[in-house]
């Protein structure tokens, strides 16, 4: 025998479901209880740089939309900040909660770009917004990218895009660009199944 | 900036994205092998949140929506701490739930079970840890209620919860279970966590230390963050 190593596990993971709306979002379940729901507003009214729109759907392994997704997004500032690690505008906090239309599956949300931040290794990383999705069917919430595609040479050089072995996965990561408007879908299966962490 | 990392995620004490016994995993779990990625500070910052966030009403389900009086349903509070898997309390972290009445109805548009909704009872309540990582609900224990998966499944009664940590990867949401409910063991949710002990995580205890007396009756339900890992050295950088 041995000493025992104390530590706890974590709790396990259990699907959101498709009322997640309720917890997390209940304006959007159809009723008004509190205050300030959360996660509404990305970046605040102060925040610096391009103001950027992304639109765009999950889909599932049949090709249809998953309307009762719920999309956390976290992104640094402009100047490639995260709020809670250094000085930031007052008002960002790069998150929010993004909800589809529930007939369309059709998600949007309005923030600013982020600029690109230093990898583990000192590396710059192409400027993104991480994406963590919830919903009915997702036992364990699914943590992505999305990267931007007017920026082909900072994600040509991206450290994590770089670890994706196949190349043509990586696309599955870039928002097609248009202007200050992206569009980024998210392949939960499928020949452009989009590219999920193990973080 | 150095960032503390997180200790690896252990998949296997996670249910399986695609557990087929719950008939919508199948069309929604990734085929393809996760990316192993170690966390960069995307991932090892996260959001966090204030008392001018919420309100103090917030974490009591009895009267945050209550328009006539009370909500129908057996008064139960929920109580627990939030820790880390290296047993340290997650101080000032921000717990939602949300949750089936007492008849097992939710309020939202996309409900239609036959259970009525209450028009006291909204269903959401948000709370931020306190500095030892504990925080309480005051609610309604929720109804089972039927689902489309097989033609006869029942959902155990069960409170969902979403916690933040202080790192985005550790954010995770789950469902808390009630001890003694016979439903827990048919449940294909449930049972797509592999492992009995895992299991054993979700149930809360019942506590009557912290039930009220003539008025409310407690259930105690800890919750487990991932932990950060300890450096005692500093990792060499790739390569050098």
């Amino acid at each position: 025998m041995v000493q025992k190593l104390q530590y706890l596990k974590e709790t396990p993971s259990q699907t959101a479901g498709p009322f997640v709306h309720i917890g997390l979002a209940p304006g959007d379940a159809g009723f008004d209880i509190y205050r300030t729901e959360l996660g509404r507003d990305i970046a605040g009214p102060e925040a610096q740089g391009t103001p950027i729109t992304v639109t765009g759907q999950v889909i599932d392994g049949n090709g249809t939309p998953v309307t009762d997704v719920l999309i956390e997004v976290w992104q640094a500032n402009a100047a490639g900040v995260f709020a809670g690690a250094g000085e930031v505008e007052p008002g960002f906090r790069g998150w929010g909660r993004v909800i589809p239309d529930f007939d369309s599956g059709v998600f949007r949300f309005e923030t600013v770009k982020p600029g690109a931040v230093a990898g583990p290794d000192g590396r710059m990383m192409a400027p993104h917004i991480t994406f963590w999705l919830v919903a009915r069917g997702i036992n364990v919430g699914l943590g992505t990218r999305m990267y931007f595609g007017d920026e082909a040479a900072a994600n040509a050089s991206d450290p994590v895009l770089g670890l994706i072995p196949e190349p043509p996965r990586r696309q599955t990561l870039i928002a097609t660009a248009e202007g200050n408007r992206y569009h980024f879908d998210v392949r939960l299966q499928g020949d452009a199944e989009t590219v999920f962490f193990d973080i | 900036m150095s960032l503390p990392e997180l200790q690896q995620r252990d998949r296997s004490w996670h249910p399986p994205a695609f557990a087929p016994d719950y008939k919508s995993s199948t069309t929604r779990a990734p085929r393809q092998a996760l990316l192993s990625l170690r966390g960069t500070a995307s991932e090892l910052t996260g959001p966090t949140f204030g008392h001018g966030d919420i309100d103090p009403l917030d974490n009591d389900l009895l009267r945050n929506y209550a328009h006539t009086g009370d909500p129908i349903g057996e008064r139960i509070i929920v109580h627990g701490q939030v820790l880390d898997e290296n047993a340290r309390p997650v101080p000032h972290t921000l717990v939602e739930i949300w949750q089936a009445n007492a008849g097992g109805r939710y309020r939202h548009k996309k409900d239609s079970y036959l259970a009525p909704v209450d028009p006291n009872f909204g269903g959401c309540g948000r709370v931020l840890t306190d500095a030892d990582g504990c925080y309480a609900f005051r609610t309604v224990k929720p109804g089972a209620y039927p689902w489309r998966n097989g033609v006869n499944s029942w959902r155990p009664a069960h409170i969902h919860f979403s916690v933040f940590g202080t790192a985005f990867a550790q954010r995770l949401i789950t469902q808390m279970y009630f001890e003694g409910d016979p439903l827990i063991a048919l449940c294909p949710i449930v049972n797509a966590v592999p492992d009995a002990r895992a299991i054993e995580q979700l149930i809360a205890a019942l506590d009557m230390n912290a039930s009220v007396p003539l008025d409310s009756i407690a259930y105690r339900f800890d919750i487990v963050l991932r932990g950060h890992r300890a450096t005692y050295f500093e990792n060499r950088p790739e390569g050098g």
